[in-house]
This record gives structure tokens, C-alpha cells and sequence, in this order.
């Protein structure tokens, strides 16, 4: 079967393209940070690059391939950077770096699914715009419960309270791992740009290789036509807590890498609060819905761009404005389209025709 | 023993008796009509046999089994195939993954080996596709396997909804209005596909449809519906020569 075999190789040769990708990239960057011609701002925006690009990717399973609306994604970041890093504290000087990042990063991941799974068996009943409400509430739940806890440990064991550090009650050698509002301080810087790659390609390998799998088509089925998915007998609530309870777990490993690049780690409204979340959807939406590329090379302009634009201070935002709207129109406006394709069929047909001449 | 029988199978709407005292049976092998003014409650029977509605008295029994006040999903594992009046396919996704999604539950394999390539993925997913070409060629869909669904003429959109069914294994297959918005050359066309279709896979159809030339044509015997009720029942030509049918369709 000639069409098959042609149709297979044409996905997998789409996912070979984005491993290549963020693969020269990385390469590029390193020889970039090596010779020295990388700014230290750059150079610091390296682990943040690969945290939104994670959370980006894991977002675009939710909105793009389950079609439900999630601003939530934030809350789950913040579950999987606090339970990670509570980990990496306690276990500072037990476990040697490599193995407790390692640890870490499962913790965060399952903790972040756990969450994502407990929140998803009541939400995704609702459908559209009362599940992005509820999702947003759900977050700033979140960011609030962490910016009141108090969590210590000493030889009597585990002490948490929401009131304040006193009420801990801890023994004189006891460890304060979340101070509040002041969060977690001293958690060992693990992430770097190199760990950071390899989990942005972790992640694409389970979101690509899921797409393509019978859950996928599924969860895929479910988001076209729900009736119709039923009638063939997909069970509905089933694939759609798989794929939100992936999406929450791998927003969950983004948080883990964000956490481990930061010696103090608190749950501002900047860094977990529902902006966060829109901006999440801002790099989906503009790296097209569905198209996992897309939201990587939407997260990294789109992360780079107020930085770079920095020296033009108060002109920043505006230009940063008038990029999404730009990028709106090129993704989106059906002109906008057929003008891209038929530039793309004249470059086809003009090489092929060069070919036989 | 009839495959299909219901027995007095009724459903109320607020104070509207939507379907009453609806009994049928269906032979196995057999193609069945069932025809009725607009409103008459044809597609309410429909989502009442597919568990879409729960009945609110009477029994669904297929092939022996008790289907009554079961879930879609196991109702469609008890072997009931669909298509709806307005074509219902997975828009965004390839013909061939269409009927993919329509084998969901005859090759399985877990999340996990999905995601890790396991070498049961890949037999699977080669079983899956021999399949599914396998089904597309019965219908001649071959041709358009790589076609996002939603770019399909309109006839072969029926056709793959009616594909996709098929992918499920079913033992009753009902279409609802298979030749709605079709020209007599597609009708035609359609028509020699359902016959195929019983023949090719020994399936029994049920049938909703406006077009009388299509329900002459092919059904065996007929069941007339009005305002809930049946009207007349029985074999295709008795029945519409009927007066009473006449008169519920033409008028006086």
C-alpha cells in the first residue's frame, strides 16, 4: 500500500523536522555561549526558553488536540516547581545532584498529574467557557493556598500551617522548606540549558508520539464530533482526563525546571497567576492551535521579544502589541493563508519546474 | 428470533408523547424502513435504540440481549452502528483515521505502549491500517485515505460515515436519511452501496428516509410512523399502498 506507507512517512517526517529543530538550535546557542557572543541576557533566558516552551507544548495538548479551553495551566506549573522544590531542599545533602533532580522532576510530575487529574474528573463536565473559568479560579487557588503555607521539617517530622512561621511549632533544629509568602529559598540551582533541551524533546516525543497513537485519535474524535465519538464507543470522560492529566503532568515537569533555575522561588501573580496562564495561551493560540511547532517558535519570540526590545523602554509593550496582532494576522486571516500557499506552490512548482529544465 | 425487537418502547418530552407504544421488529439480513411525516419521531427512535435518549417505558432487545437504559457506549459494544441525519464525521482528521476511530475497540493497546513505540503499537497500528484501507476500499474511499474528512464531496462524506460504522462491527446498522441533500444520480449510487452492504457483510439495516424511490427501491418491509405512533407496518409495497398512509404523507 503505496499511499500508506506515504502518509506515515509525511507525520513522522513533521516530527523528525521539530527534533531537528529544537536540536540545531540548542547546537547553535551552544557554539553562540561558547565563543562568547551570547549577552548575559540571553544567556539567562536560556531555562526560562525551555520552560515556556514545555508548558507551551503541553497547553497545545489541551486547546489543540482535546479542544477544551484551560487557563489553568499556571496552577499547574506552580504544583510541580513547589512540590519539586520541597523535594530538592529536604533532600539537599542526602542525595547527590544528578539522581535528585532526576527524583525531583518525577515528583513534580506527579504531583502536577495527581492535581490535574483531580481537577479534571469534575471540570471537563463543563464544556468551553466554564471550563476556562473554572480552570482560572483554579489556579489562583493555587498561588494563594502556597503563598500561605508554611511547611517544616525537624526530628519530629512534618510540620504544615496556614497560619504563620510561629504556629509551625518546630524544634530548634528544625528546617523551614516553604516560608510562606516568601516561598521556598535555597532550593539547588539543577536546571541548565542542556537538561532544559533534553526535557523540551522528552516532552515533544510523549505529546507527538501521543497524537499519533489510538488515545490520540480518541481524544482527537472527541474534539471533532462528540456524538459522534460515542456512537463508535469512545468513552469520552476517559480520553479527555488522559489527555488533561498528561497536559497538567508535563506543565507540572516545567514547572520542576523553572523552580531548579531559581534560588528563591515564590508564587507571584508574574510567575503562576492567571497572566501567566493567558500568556501560555497567547504563545498556543499564535503558534496555531493544534500545531505543536508552532507553539515552540511562538514561546521563544515571543519570551525574547520584551527582553531584546528592552532598551526601547516605553515604546516596548507597544511593539510587543503590534508583533501579536502581526502574527494573528499571518496565522489566521484567511488572506493571510491563501497567500502563503500559493507563495509556497509557486516555490514548489518553480523548483520542480527548474528541475526538469 | 427477531435481531432487533422493541416492545412498546415510549418517550415524553415535557407534556409532548414524543414516541408511543413504539414496537418493531427486524429479521436478521433484513433491510427495514422507516418512514414518517417530519416530526413523526423517526430520529427519536434513533437516539432511544443508541441509548442517547433513555426510554421512559418499554424494552430495546438485541439479538437476545436487553439494551434498554444502557449507555452509548455499550450499546454500540452490543453491536449497534449509526450514522446521523447531519453528517457527523471527525472533521480535522484524515479519512483514514476516521475509520481508524471507528476500530478504536477491536485493536487495542495501552497510552503507554502508544507513547513508547512499543512493538505492540506498531503491529497494532499495521493491523489497524489494513483494516481501515481494507474498509475504504469497499466503499471506494481509497482514493481520498489522506483527505482531511471535511474536504470530501458531499456523497463520499456519507459514504465514510457509513464506513466508520461499519469499522465498529456491528450487527444493526441504522442510517438516518442516507439521501438527504443528494441528487437521484448519488441517490442512486447510494442506493447500490446499502444494497451492497447487506449483501457484503450480511448486515441488517434500519433505515430513516424521505425519498420514496430510495425506500421502495430497497426496503423489504416498512414501518410508517405519525405523531409517535405507528401507522402502518408490514411489507414495503402493502404498506405504501395503504390509504392511511397515503393520507398521512399526501394528504386528503
Amino acid at each position: 500500500m503505496k499511499t500508506k506507507a506515504g502518509r506515515l512517512s509525511k507525520t513522522t517526517k513533521n516530527d523528525l523536522i521539530t527534533y531537528a529543530m529544537v536540536i540545531v538550535v540548542y547546537i547553535v546557542m551552544q557554539i553562540l555561549v561558547s565563543t562568547g557572543h551570547v549577552s548575559s541576557l540571553i544567556q539567562g533566558l536560556l531555562v526560562p526558553f525551555c520552560t515556556y516552551v514545555i508548558v507551551a507544548v503541553a497547553l497545545n495538548l489541551t486547546v489543540g488536540i482535546l479542544g477544551e479551553l484551560s487557563l489553568g495551566h499556571a496552577g499547574f506549573m506552580c504544583v510541580g516547581a513547589f512540590s519539586s522544590a520541597v523535594f530538592s531542599l529536604a533532600f539537599k545533602d542526602a542525595i547527590p545532584g544528578g539522581l535528585r533532580f532526576f527524583l525531583a522532576l518525577l515528583i513534580g510530575a506527579a504531583a502536577a498529574a495527581m492535581v490535574g487529574f483531580l481537577v479534571g474528573i469534575p471540570v471537563l463536565r463543563l464544556r468551553g467557557d466554564y471550563l476556562a473559568i473554572v480552570t482560572l479560579a483554579f489556579g489562583e487557588i493555587i498561588k494563594n493556598i502556597i503563598n500561605a503555607l508554611y511547611l517544616g521539617v525537624d526530628e519530629n517530622g512534618v510540620h504544615f500551617t496556614m497560619k504563620d512561621a510561629l504556629s509551625l511549632n518546630m524544634a530548634d533544629d528544625g528546617v523551614m522548606l516553604i516560608k510562606g509568602a516568601q516561598g521556598v529559598t535555597g532550593t539547588p540551582n539543577d536546571s541548565s540549558f542542556t537538561i532544559g533541551v533534553v526535557l523540551v524533546l522528552v516532552t515533544l516525543f510523549i505529546v507527538l508520539n501521543f497524537i499519533h497513537s489510538r488515545t490520540g485519535r480518541a481524544v482527537m474524535s472527541i474534539r471533532d464530533n462528540r456524538i459522534a465519538a460515542e456512537s463508535i464507543g469512545i468513552n469520552v470522560t476517559k480520553y479527555k482526563l488522559i489527555a488533561f492529566t498528561i497536559s497538567a503532568s508535563l506543565a507540572g515537569v516545567a514547572g520542576v525546571l523553572y523552580a531548579h533555575n531559581l534560588s528563591t522561588l515564590n508564587a507571584l501573580p508574574k510567575n503562576f497567576g492567571y497572566n501567566m496562564s493567558i500568556m501560555i495561551l497567547v504563545f498556543v493560540v499564535l503558534g496555531g492551535i493544534g500545531n505543536i511547532r508552532g507553539s515552540i517558535i511562538a514561546a521563544v519570540l515571543l519570551t525574547l521579544l520584551p527582553e531584546v526590545l528592552r532598551a526601547l523602554s516605553d515604546y516596548r509593550m507597544l511593539i510587543y502589541a503590534i508583533v501579536l496582532i502581526a502574527m494573528m494576522i499571518f496565522n489566521w486571516s484567511p488572506n493571510a493563508i491563501f497567500l502563503r500557499k500559493r507563495l509556497k506552490q509557486r516555490l514548489t512548482t518553480g523548483r520542480k519546474s527548474g528541475k526538469e529544465a | 428470533m427477531a435481531l432487533l425487537e422493541t416492545k412498546n418502547l415510549g418517550i415524553s418530552f415535557g407534556g409532548l408523547r414524543a414516541v408511543n407504544e413504539f414496537d418493531i421488529s427486524v429479521e436478521k439480513g433484513e433491510l427495514y424502513g422507516l418512514i414518517g411525516p417530519n416530526g413523526a419521531g423517526k430520529t427519536t427512535i434513533f437516539n432511544l435504540l443508541t441509548g442517547v435518549y433513555q426510554p421512559d417505558e418499554g424494552a430495546i432487545i438485541l439479538d437476545g440481549v436487553n439494551l434498554t437504559g444502557k449507555k452509548t457506549i455499550d450499546i454500540c459494544k452490543a453491536g449497534v452502528a449509526r450514522t446521523f441525519q447531519n453528517i457527523r464525521l471527525f472533521n480535522e482528521m484524515p479519512v483514514l483515521d476516521n475509520v481508524k476511530a471507528g476500530l478504536h475497540n477491536h485493536y487495542p493497546y495501552s497510552t503507554i505502549e502508544g507513547i513508547l513505540r512499543l512493538p505492540r503499537y506498531h503491529k497494532v497500528e499495521k493491523e489497524m491500517n489494513e483494516k481501515a484501507m481494507e474498509l475504504l476500499k469497499v466503499f471506494g474511499l481509497e482514493e481520498y485515505a489522506e483527505y482531511q474528512a471535511e474536504n470530501l464531496p458531499y456523497g463520499q462524506q456519507r459514504k465514510l460515515e457509513i464506513a466508520r460504522a461499519m469499522a465498529t462491527d456491528p450487527k444493526l446498522l441504522l442510517l438516518d436519511e442516507p439521501a438527504a441533500g443528494m441528487n437521484p444520480n448519488e441517490t442512486k449510487e447510494l442506493m447500490d452501496t446499502i444494497r451492497f452492504v447487506r449483501d457484503h457483510f450480511d448486515m441488517t439495516i434500519l433505515l430513516i428516509e424521505h425519498d420514496m424511490k430510495l425506500v421502495s427501491g430497497i426496503c423489504e418491509k416498512l414501518t410508517v410512523l405519525n405523531f409517535g405512533e405507528v401507522l402502518a407496518q408490514g411489507d414495503t409495497q402493502e404498506v405504501l399502498n395503504d390509504p392511511e398512509v397515503i393520507k398521512a404523507y399526501l394528504g386528503e
